[in-house]
Parts: structure tokens; C-alpha cells; sequence
């Protein structure tokens, strides 16, 4: 496929490579410890994964999988609120096919499906406006989250919504924003990461600049990263380099997508339609400052927390939970005491172990039942 | 979730809604087009612009030039690898 299998090359991926083993042996006399190099979004996750990329890498160059799985970092009180909004009577609930399966306090919405609720799964926001369209005697929710890189067509299918006049659409915003999310990694006291790959998807919207401040406040080389094995390979060098030189900077390897100011009409419908919110609570983060978006007041019409009663459910991560510690480079996922045995993707305890894109799943779905001994 | 898809625009469906049809490996789909629509870039010009699609949007243009670019830096790094590994084996 055009745009993406020139980006799987192995020729390129064995010189990168190569160039990656160079700079971390020119470094190691100055490391006291092995370089930790973040990638933040689960789509990297993924990819570092399906291409065996960490064991391409040198042993003094870590992964360390960031919180950036939307899905993942859903708390259970929220899918117990989606449920409730699910069995009103009148309701078609609509969401992306990732978040069916994340656990509850009780059950998931797929369980709530096959217990009856009309639950559906769409690929894109618009099939939801669509199902509004054709059902007017029924309420059509989508429940919208994931960060910036799917808030644009929230907004857009609102928008759309309004310009029609079709009131039985809401969506139930559940948003999240990227920036304030790396500061709540980068605040916490026993934070070791070196560098960062920013998500590429994120930055096509919100453009290069919000991410300045990760290397002009915290000294740290930050490059947007494409979601091929090549992106990957070439921005790790690229962090590399930066490091050996001495430089922290945001740099874009994604220049085939990503635009310096990033995607004007996209930002304009985000900035129509949605507000900061004070703080919003995450799965194995907390509550974290200004890290999710709520509806304006004048779209109240087709804000779901406004049409229906959001029970607002509050349930604490379970207590053996070490998902903070893993998103922040901390400890590996199988140093978590329950990983793999009370945790597991059948059976998640924990946000990282709900989809593919979650550190714990990914570790666990290739084989690394228990810690490496290498 | 964050994942998008490379596809081309092959006809404009509904120019006052801003949709089209996109190819994607052979997939015909229709998408929103109103993240790619500028005064510089109307809706007409849209037609053959290969884009990113994600969740039913075509949330970017793909700038093939850019493209073209990156690999070339990285056919340059392999042949640098290359010259300094016959440099080195020439060494030893
Ligand atoms: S094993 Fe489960 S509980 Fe432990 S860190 Fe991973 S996802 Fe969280």
C-alpha cells in the first residue's frame, strides 16, 4: 500500500538500526542507567510490538509504554456510567468497537449488549448521526473519547448534527487532552524517562508547538513519530542524536502528515464545540488537571451529560494496581504483583491490560508471561 | 485507536456536506472531508489527494514530497552504514 509499505522496509530498518547501536555504544561510558525513552501513545505501543522493535535495540535503550490508550485509561466508574445511559428505554448507545470490551465495576458494554441494552458498535461518529437520522423515535448517544486525534470528528458530526436539526443525536464527551497528560508523567517525583516520541495523530491536529514546553522547561528531546516501524526506528535516532548532542528539542519525523501549526479547520471545530474541563479522573493516573474537554453550554442539546442523568459513578482502581507506576517508567509490567495471574486480558484488573495497545496486554500477548531473565 | 489509513479521493459525493469517496486498497468508503477544506484548498481540488482517514474522516492530506524526503534520508543513512563497514572491515 502506498504510504505505508516503503515505511516497512527491512534494508532501512537494519541501517537505522545499526545507526541506533552506534550512538547508544558512544554513550554508554556516560550512562548510569539505561536510557528510558517514552513513546505516549498506544499506537506506537502497538507497533513497537508487532515488529519485534525493542528487541532490535540495544540494551541500554528502554521502551517505557506511556498512558496514551485511550481505551486503557477509561476508569470503571465511567463504563458504569455509559451502561446507565445504555439501558434508558428509548436509547441506541453507539461507540467505537474499543471500548466494548472494557470492564466496569459490574460488566462491559458488550455484556450490557447481550444482556439487552441496544448497544452498536460504529467505525466513525458520523454512522451514529446516521443511525439518529434513520431512528428519530429513538435517542442516538455516541459516546466520544480518545484525545485529540479523534475530538475533531466529534465535533464535526455535532456541528453537522446542529446544522441539520437533528435532536436526537448527543454525545456523551469523554475527551481527553494530551499536553497536560505528559506534564502529570513528567511532575511525578520518581519520573526517569530521557525522551519522548510524541503521538503523530495527536500533533497532525494540535501541530508542533504545545509541545515545546518539554524541552524548553523540562530539558527533554521530544520527536513526532509516525506510526510505521520505520517512524519509529528513524525518531528513536533522531532522540538519540539529541541526546549525544546535548540538544533538547521538538523535532518532527512526520513531516509527510504532520504541519508545524497543525490542522486549522479541525482546531476550529475542537475550539467551537468543546471546553477544558477543571480535571478529569484516569484509570492507574488519578485526576489529572485540565486532561479532558466538556461541551460548551450552547451545545447543550447535544450533550448527553445534559439530556440524561449521568449517574457521575465514582470506584477506586483496585488496590493492586500498579498501573501508575508501569505508565511512568517506574517498574516493567511484570514486576506488578498481579500481572498475568489475577491480571490478564481475559481478565483485566488493571487499564493496561484492557486492549492491544495497553503495556500490560502488549507484554502479555508476546509471550513475556513473567519477567525476561535474559 | 489512534491509527488512520492512507486512501485517495476518487469523486466528490456531496459538496455542500463536505463528503467524498475514498479509495482505500481497493475499499470504496464515503468520508467527511472538512479537516482538508480551506479557502487555499476548495473542495474541488480535493479529487486524487491521497489522505490520512480515521474514524471516517479525511483528517489530512498526505504530502508526498515530505514522504519522498524521509526515505531519501534514509537510503542516504544506508549507504553512509555501508561505506563504513567496508571502511572498517578495509581496517582490520
Ligand atoms: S498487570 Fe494489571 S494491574 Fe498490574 S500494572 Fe498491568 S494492567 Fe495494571
Amino acid at each position: 500500500m502506498k504510504f505505508v509499505d516503503e515505511f516497512r522496509d527491512t534494508g532501512k530498518a537494519k541501517s537505522l538500526t545499526k545507526a541506533i547501536h552506534k550512538i547508544a555504544q558512544s554513550l554508554a561510558p556516560k550512562l548510569t542507567k539505561p536510557l528510558q525513552i517514552m513513546e505516549f501513545c498506544g499506537g506506537h505501543t502497538h507497533t513497537i510490538f508487532r515488529y519485534g522493535i525493542e528487541q532490535m535495540l540495544p540494551d541500554n535503550i528502554e521502551m517505557v509504554h506511556g498512558p496514551g490508550c485511550p481505551v486503557c485509561v477509561l476508569p470503571m466508574g465511567r463504563v458504569d456510567d455509559c451502561i446507565a445511559l445504555a439501558e434508558h428505554p428509548d436509547v441506541i448507545f453507539t461507540t467505537f468497537g474499543d471500548a466494548m470490551r472494557v470492564p466496569g465495576s459490574k460488566k462491559s458494554l458488550l455484556q450490557a449488549k447481550a444482556d439487552g441494552a441496544d448497544i452498536r458498535m460504529t467505525y466513525s461518529p458520523m454512522d451514529a448521526l446516521n443511525l439518529a437520522r434513520k431512528n428519530p423515535d429513538k435517542e442516538v448517544i455516541f459516546f466520544g473519547l480518545g484525545f485529540e486525534t479523534t475530538m475533531p470528528s466529534s465535533a464535526f458530526t455535532v456541528l453537522q448534527a446542529e446544522r441539520e436539526g437533528i435532536s436526537n443525536f448527543s454525545l456523551f464527551c469523554n475527551h481527553i487532552t494530551t499536553v497536560p497528560t505528559i506534564k502529570a508523567v513528567l511532575d511525578s517525583p520518581d519520573m526517569q524517562l530521557d525522551g519522548f516520541l510524541a503521538p503523530g495523530h495527536v500533533a497532525m491536529v494540535i501541530g508542533e508547538r504545545p509541545f515545546d514546553f518539554i524541552a524548553l522547561d523540562y530539558h527533554k528531546p521530544i520527536v513526532i513519530t509516525g506510526f510505521e516501524p520505520l517512524d519509529i526506528l528513524q525518531s528513536l535516532w533522531m532522540v538519540l542524536q539529541q541526546i549525544e548532542q546535548g540538544r533538547n528539542a521538538v523535532e518532527n519525523q512526520y513531516t509527510r502528515i504532520v504541519h508545524a501549526n497543525g490542522n486549522t479547520p479541525a482546531l476550529e471545530a475542537i475550539s467551537q464545540v468543546f471546553e477544558i474541563r477543571e480535571f478529569f479522573e484516569w484509570r492507574g493516573l488519578g485526576s489529572i488537571d485540565h486532561s479532558g474537554v466538556r461541551m460548551k453550554e450552547s451545545y447543550a442539546a447535544f450533550d448527553a451529560e445534559k439530556k440524561f442523568a449521568v449517574p457521575n459513578i465514582k470506584i477506586a482502581d483496585p488496590k493492586s494496581c500498579q498501573c501508575g507506576e508501569v505508565v511512568k517508567g517506574v517498574i516493567k509490567p511484570w514486576d506488578c504483583k498481579i500481572f498475568g495471574s489475577k491480571c490478564n486480558p481475559e481478565n483485566p484488573m488493571g487499564a493496561l491490560m484492557v486492549s492491544s495497545e495497553g503495556a500490560c496486554a502488549a507484554y502479555f500477548n508476546n509471550g513475556y508471561h513473567e519477567r525476561k531473565t535474559a | 485507536m489512534c491509527l488512520g489509513i492512507p486512501g485517495q479521493i476518487i469523486a466528490i459525493t456531496d459538496a455542500d456536506m463536505l463528503l467524498a469517496k475514498v479509495n482505500v486498497s481497493g475499499v470504496k468508503r464515503e468520508v467527511n472531508i472538512a479537516c482538508i477544506v480551506t479557502d487555499d484548498h476548495p473542495v474541488d481540488s480535493c479529487i486524487d489527494d491521497w489522505v490520512l482517514v480515521h474514524v471516517g474522516f479525511a483528517m489530512s492530506r498526505i504530502d508526498e514530497n515530505e514522504a519522498t524526503r524521509t526515505l531519501a534520508i534514509l537510503e542516504e543513512l544506508g549507504e553512509v552504514q555501508q561505506e563504513l563497514d567496508a571502511m572498517q572491515q578495509g581496517a582490520s
